[in-house]
């Protein structure tokens, strides 16, 4: 361990630390602008230079490896000197615009030139004019202001595996881009706004909405797929103007995709804000008691039997929980959290869990696709993938149709039938599954959502358990879900109790005239034709698939709008917070079914949300532990039988468009025009056009 | 073209490929790296790509020479931006790089500069219309003994000066290229007066252990 | 003076054939199964005790660079020739590759053989390429005559060489750039540490030598450590290939004795300052990156490293540019500053920012376009500049003018008053 002294102070650090971390260490903060702890060094703003005693000239403390009786000053006049003729180099070609800046406020260049920086310039030159360049819909450039860092050039490379971005030409005619005019066909493009230290890359659609000392910050998590990203929402007002990752080395890092990020205006558009009820064949503007009225008119005199609940993609637990009770006092046990028909079985948690958990990825050193596309699916999960397949001797395979993701795959075979061969003797995979010491698998929706997905959940367990990927010390078995809402639903047992109906019963009561009335909790994803005359309640917060077919329309809140639990894939429990309110006449959701159980007749016992937590965390000791994992123990599920050999089906039609927020987002209905309709268009030849 | 960023768009190619003959000479390029090194053959395939196309290289060349190299188009486009021997947009016929920094600027590079341009009635970075001629100014060629110099594609030019510059142009209008080197009557790099040095028989060697001649420390 | 029986680069004008036939004839390739089989250790202690530096310009003893490779490596090991001569002013190593490639394939043998390296790239600048050429003609002549390849020369030795054409930058002469370069990116130096001798060419252990330095060893080798060492002052010993350009009378390439007289070589072999020494201005006496010395240093200098660096300049490559009483000193400063603006990389904020910056007040200055006070803060952005860089090129931009300011300040003054004069009245009509 390498012993050092740093401004008088002496520290001791582990091997590999570099100057700059050991400062860090001391407490003795270092200016810099290109070095990014989870980004390659480059050592080339040398802002943060600093005097090494007995070295000739100042070092760069960001790439210097740390060394026993080191003497460092960091602070010294020639420590001082170097940093500020940094400074001044760095200001001389910037156009200082701060007044117009997006980045003023939150600006590193900004904050450190009030520290370091002369107060006058003595560049009497022509500024550096540099071409604005074209990163797509989200990430806006205004070149003048690179400092040429590099910081997204290598997240580009290194982070979100799309080499696009470099930077051409040299000295200083160095430009920062793609060289060909290009949208950046990355899922985690909009990190490189928050990575540029100055003003050069930001946020295209939040441009010149509001200043960083204007906003009301919150901490919060995502809901739009089920890694539970780590967010701040900032909000003015009413308005959640934009969201921010926040640090989560288990779940996020300090990134998120560009779905997360940008689909916040889809929160301002299409909103449900006051209750609807269906008079003659229109909805019109109704009251609550008006709405509640309708509902206990379609409901109330509906059997248990005949009445149905599906829960949603976006819903929070204590809303599920809630219509859960609702729905087993109304004597029905047709619930159903699994919109998508997913054949997972609540029985057993560690069946439908991620349980390697996403920063155990990278323990990991042979991973099995099996029906899953992370990339789209849940790019937090794909970008820590790539990053164990960066660090090397990582093996990666895939059953379902061919991917396009960040690192190399080798695809085994289309369908379930490879998971026999798998397991079989003579496939050479299968041997590499068994010579793995940390192996795991990750099963996708589009292996479970389909009629033989219980049969496959079995396959999948079974090759688990033959390869070693299941021991005491090691749990391979992994379930991506998509869903934010799926794993806290199935954690809560919103699936059919006794003789109840699962979706698709549901829905083919539906049809046949079996269920009367169906009360659909923020599902959008069903196919609504099959509703057939049903009486239909749509609980939600926008104007989406659901609300087009009910009868009655409750508005509810979306998970900016709520304070709200959600289980992310690997089971961790996490809080979603309150960041503004509702809009109009709308209301938190757990509210909202607490109101109506009363004018059912049928009045929940919980007249606060904390109320209603304590029966969730007594009923369901897992909700007890907030942000941790407790790790699920083992056990048999899945059903055995047949399994049809028809290919796997990624369940993203696309990612830009997947829930009723991001599907009312201009941003994202533009990035869908751009990259999606990119990707699924085969090239144009002469004959087709 | 390094550090070139011209805004007035280049006539692109729809696509490249290598001659069978330059795919041959790509293969011995390659082959010198180690297995795995292929992008080191980039600067090589890049060259060849445009001694091909030429004397310039475009966009879907660089994007050929990705492709062989296995290499993300984008590191090829940094490359192809920051040599300087890179001609991103078309040049003449006969490439003039005038070579104008400090060593031979100090033996009249300004005169054989000027010469081109009132000869030739074009500037530094444009082309004459008949695209026979383009002119660049260049940094150090390294020849700087034999200053002031223009490298013509390939040769370098020596020893010039206004007159001596003009046949040159005269010669090369002719498609009749004079033989490389000083345009004064001089040994390569010798005193244009005559050698002060290597005026014995080079072939008598010295044997093993001779102290150098003229050391007193030697006798 | 030094005398033709002491002189290495036989064929430095060219006059003699330069194919493998005339090489041997003038004794390259003479014993070098010998000095191969008597090990590595003993080539390295006979470079070590030739007093040999680096003829790049940094003047790093070669031996003791050669003993910082691995003695044992289980990755391959590499030896890089510098052959991207690029540096103003500087021409020697074109010479030495067109007119004598046997002596530097030889001397490439040897090295490596000395720093247990199995293949060599020389990496030549691309704007040599019919001096290219003779250098792959020659090394295929080597190969067919089975002095390099398998079993090189019958000595048991594996080695494979290389050559590798750049594609124009200066900045691919700094030897982690040239890395970079060779792997097919663009040059932009390395950080160090990690040096190239732990880690280089593809991250292999790997040592970066000029082409001078490597020719030579086949002849010191030859004649002995001690013939090489008796040559010139202590720690600056043995001959160099000197460049003379500018305002001599006969400008030239020439082979001394280190230490030789400033005055004395340009007058025995670049004919004497164009008017007479009385007519010299200055001299650069090591390439552009050095600092110009005025005519009362250069009347008794002597050409080495350390007698150089005493009056605050430096030998570099031995690229001695001259100049008369006629020249525009700042204007001839002012085009090395704008040499540097091209050639920086761009990578590092100070050179990226500051070369342009300096030509920039630069130009200003040769047209008297400034202020006395811009003639202090010019100097202070060259030292902003000065150690704060990845590599040498900031320090090598900032000399020229610190060696301008230094010497010539009084010139610049002048200048600027001169354009205050004029100014007006121009302004006026």
């Amino acid at each position: 361990m390498p012993k050092l002294t740093i401004d008088g102070i002496e520290v001791e650090v582990p091997p590999g630390t570099t100057v700059l971390q050991a400062c860090q260490r001391a407490g003795v903060e270092v200016p810099h602008f290109c070095y990014h702890e989870r980004l390659q060094i480059a050592g080339n703003c040398r802002m943060c230079l600093v005097e090494q005693e007995k070295a000739p000239k100042p070092i760069a403390s960001c790439a210097m490896p740390a060394a026993d009786n080191m003497v460092i000053h960091t602070d010294s006049e020639k420590a001082k000197k170097a940093r500020k003729g940094v400074m001044e180099f760095l200001l001389i070609n910037h156009p200082l615009d701060c007044p117009i800046c997006d980045q003023g406020g939150e600006c590193d260049l900004q904050d450190q030139a009030m520290a370091y920086g002369f107060d006058r310039g003595r560049f009497e030159e022509n500024k550096r004019a540099v071409k604005d360049k074209d990163f797509g819909p989200l990430v806006k450039t205004s070149m003048n202001r690179c400092i040429h860092c590099t910081r997204c050039v290598r997240f580009a490379t290194e982070i979100a595996g799309v080499e696009e971005l470099g930077a051409t030409g040299r000295g200083e005619s160095m430009e920062i881009g793609t060289y060909v005019q290009k949208a950046l066909t990355s899922e985690l493009s909009g990190n490189i706004i928050d990575l540029c230290p100055v003003g050069a890359l930001t946020s295209k659609p939040y441009a010149f909405v509001a200043r960083p000392w204007e906003l009301r910050k919150t901490e919060s998590v995502d809901a739009l797929d089920a890694v539970g990203s780590s967010i701040r929402v900032d909000a003015r007002g009413a308005a959640v103007l934009r969201i921010l990752p926040r640090l989560n080395e288990d779940v996020n890092e300090e990134w998120i995709s560009d779905k997360t990020r940008f689909a916040v205006d889809g929160l301002g558009h299409r909103r449900l804000d006051r209750p609807y009820v269906r008079v003659g064949g229109k909805l019109a503007p109704a009251s609550w008691g008006d709405a509640f009225n309708a509902i206990a008119e379609g409901f109330g005199k509906l059997p248990g039997g005949k009445i149905a609940a599906l829960a949603g993609d976006l819903v929070d637990v204590e809303a599920m929980l809630a219509l859960k009770e609702l729905m087993l006092s109304l004597g029905s046990a047709n619930i159903d959290c699994r919109q998508d028909g997913a054949k997972l079985d609540p029985a057993s948690r560690a069946s439908y869990l991620f349980n390697t958990t996403i920063a155990g990825i990278e323990e990991a050193d042979v991973c099995l696709l099996i029906g899953t596309d992370p990339r789209w699916e849940a790019p937090l999960v794909n970008a820590r993938l790539r990053k164990r397949y960066l660090r090397g001797g990582f093996k990666i395979a895939a059953i379902g149709p061919t991917l396009d993701l960040t690192f190399p795959v080798v695809q085994l075979g289309l369908g379930p039938e490879v998971l026999d061969d798998l397991a079989g003797a003579n496939h050479s995979w299968g041997d590499v599954l068994k010579g793995a010491k940390k192996p795991m698998l990750i099963l996708g929706m589009g292996a479970l959502a389909r009629a033989d997905g219980a049969q496959i959940l079995a396959a999948a367990r079974r090759l688990a358990e033959s390869t070693g990927m299941v021991r005491d010390d090691w749990n391979g078995f992994n379930v991506l879900h998509t869903a934010a809402a799926r794993v806290g639903g199935l954690d809560i047992g919103f699936v059919p109790g006794p003789g109840g109906r699962d979706r698709d019963a549901i829905l083919a009561g539906c049809e046949s005239g079996e269920i009367g009335a169906v009360y659909l909790l923020g599902a959008d994803e069903i196919d609504m034709s099959r509703l057939g005359r049903a009486f239909v309640v749509y609980q939600g917060h926008h104007g989406d698939a659901g609300a087009k077919r009910a009868d009655v329309v409750l508005p509810g809140a979306a998970y900016t709008e709520k304070d709200g639990l959600y289980v992310n894939t690997e089971g961790r429990v996490q809080a979603a917070r309150r960041a503004g309110f509702p809009p109009g006449e709308a209301r938190e959701d757990w509210a909202i079914l607490r109101a109506l159980s009363d004018v059912l007749g049928h009045k929940l016992p919980y007249d606060s949300l904390r109320e209603l937590r304590q029966r969730l965390m007594s009923a369901y000791p897992s909700f007890a532990e907030i942000d941790g994992i407790v790790a699920a123990s083992w056990g048999a599920f899945g059903v055995e039988g047949a399994m049809e050999p028809v290919p796997f089906i990624y369940p993203i039609a696309d990612f830009y468009l997947t829930d009723p927020i991001s599907r009312a987002s201009p941003t994202m209905a533009q990035c869908s025009a751009v990259y999606w309709a990119a990707r699924n268009t085969p090239a144009k030849t002469g004959t087709n056009g | 073209m390094s550090a070139e960023h011209n805004d007035t768009p280049v006539a692109q190619p729809e696509s490249f490929a290598f001659t069978a003959e330059n795919l041959e000479k790509a293969r011995y390029h390659i082959a010198k790296y180690p297995p795995g090194r292929q992008a080191s053959a980039v600067l090589p395939l890049l060259d060849l790509a445009q001694r091909q196309h030429d004397n310039w290289l475009p966009r879907a060349a660089m994007d050929t020479v990705a492709d062989i190299l296995e290499m993300p188009r984008i590191r090829v486009y940094e490359v192809a931006t920051f040599y300087s021997m890179f001609n991103l947009r078309p040049v003449g016929k006969y490439f003039l790089q005038l070579c104008t920094t400090t060593p031979c600027w100090l033996r009249g590079s300004d005169a054989v500069v000027e010469t081109c341009k009132h000869k030739l009635g074009i500037d530094i970075g444009e082309i004459t219309p008949d695209g026979k001629f383009s002119m660049m100014e260049v940094e150090c060629l390294g020849a700087c003994v034999n200053a002031p110099v223009i490298q013509v594609n390939d040769d370098f030019y020596e020893d010039l000066d206004a007159a001596s510059t003009e046949a040159l142009l005269d010669a090369l209008a002719n498609d009749r290229p004079p033989p490389m080197g000083p345009a004064v009557k001089r040994q390569n790099a010798a005193p244009i007066s005559g050698r002060t040095t290597l005026l014995s028989d080079p072939t008598q060697r010295q044997p093993a252990g001779t102290a150098p001649a003229g050391d007193p420390n030697a006798a | 003076m030094l005398r033709d029986e002491d002189r290495i680069f036989t064929n430095l004008y060219g006059e003699h054939d330069w194919h493998l036939p005339g090489a041997l004839a003038r004794g390259d390739w003479d014993g070098t199964k010998e000095f191969i089989l008597k090990g590595r250790d003993w080539i390295v202690e006979q470079v070590k005790s030739s007093g040999l530096r680096g003829r790049g310009g940094a003047g790093f003893p070669t031996g003791l660079k050669w003993s910082f490779m691995p003695k044992q490596s289980d990755r391959p090991t590499y030896l890089v020739v510098n052959a991207d001569e690029s540096e103003p002013g500087t021409c020697k190593d074109r010479d030495i590759i067109r007119f004598d490639p046997q002596k530097l394939i030889e001397g490439c043998l040897l090295a490596s053989v000395g720093m247990g390296a199995g293949a060599c790239y020389i990496y030549i600048r691309g704007e040599f390429y019919n001096e290219a050429r003779h250098l792959q003609t020659a090394i295929e002549e080597a190969y067919a005559a089975g002095l390099v390849g398998k079993n090189a020369c019958g000595s048991g030795y594996d080695f494979e060489i290389y050559l590798h054409r750049g594609a124009g930058a200066y900045i691919c002469g700094e030897e982690t750039a040239l890395l970079e370069s060779l792997e097919g990116r663009k040059g932009q130096p390395r950080l160090k540490p990690p040096f190239p001798a732990g880690v280089g060419l593809y991250g292999c252990p790997t040592t970066v030598n000029n082409v001078e330095s490597i020719a030579v060893v086949g002849t010191i080798l030859r004649r002995g450590a001690a013939w090489f060492a008796g040559i010139g002052r202590p720690k600056n010993e043995g001959t160099k290939v000197f460049c003379l350009s500018g305002h001599v009378n006969t400008p030239c390439n020439v082979e001394e004795a280190m230490g030789i007289p400033l005055r004395e070589l340009i007058e025995k072999h670049g004919g004497g300052v164009r008017g007479g020494w009385d007519n010299l201005l200055g001299v650069i006496p090591g390439g552009s990156s050095v600092p110009v010395i005025p005519r009362s240093i250069c009347d008794t200098v002597l050409m080495d490293f350390d007698a150089l660096r005493d009056v605050k300049s430096g030998l570099g490559t031995a690229a001695v540019i001259v100049m008369d009483k006629s020249t525009d000193i700042i204007k001839a400063i002012a085009r090395l500053a704008k040499f540097y603006k091209h050639e920086s990389c761009g990578q590092c904020t100070p050179c990226r920012e500051g070369t342009g910056w300096m030509w920039r007040v630069m130009e200003r200055m040769v047209k008297g376009n400034a202020t006395v006070g811009e003639i202090d803060m010019l100097l202070e952005v060259s030292f902003e500049i000065e150690g704060h860089t990845i590599c040498a090129l900031g320090d090598a931009a900032a000399w020229p003018i610190q060696g301008l300011i230094r010497h010539f300040r009084p010139e610049m003054e002048q200048r600027i008053k001169q354009y205050r004069d004029v100014a007006p009245r121009v302004a006026a009509e």
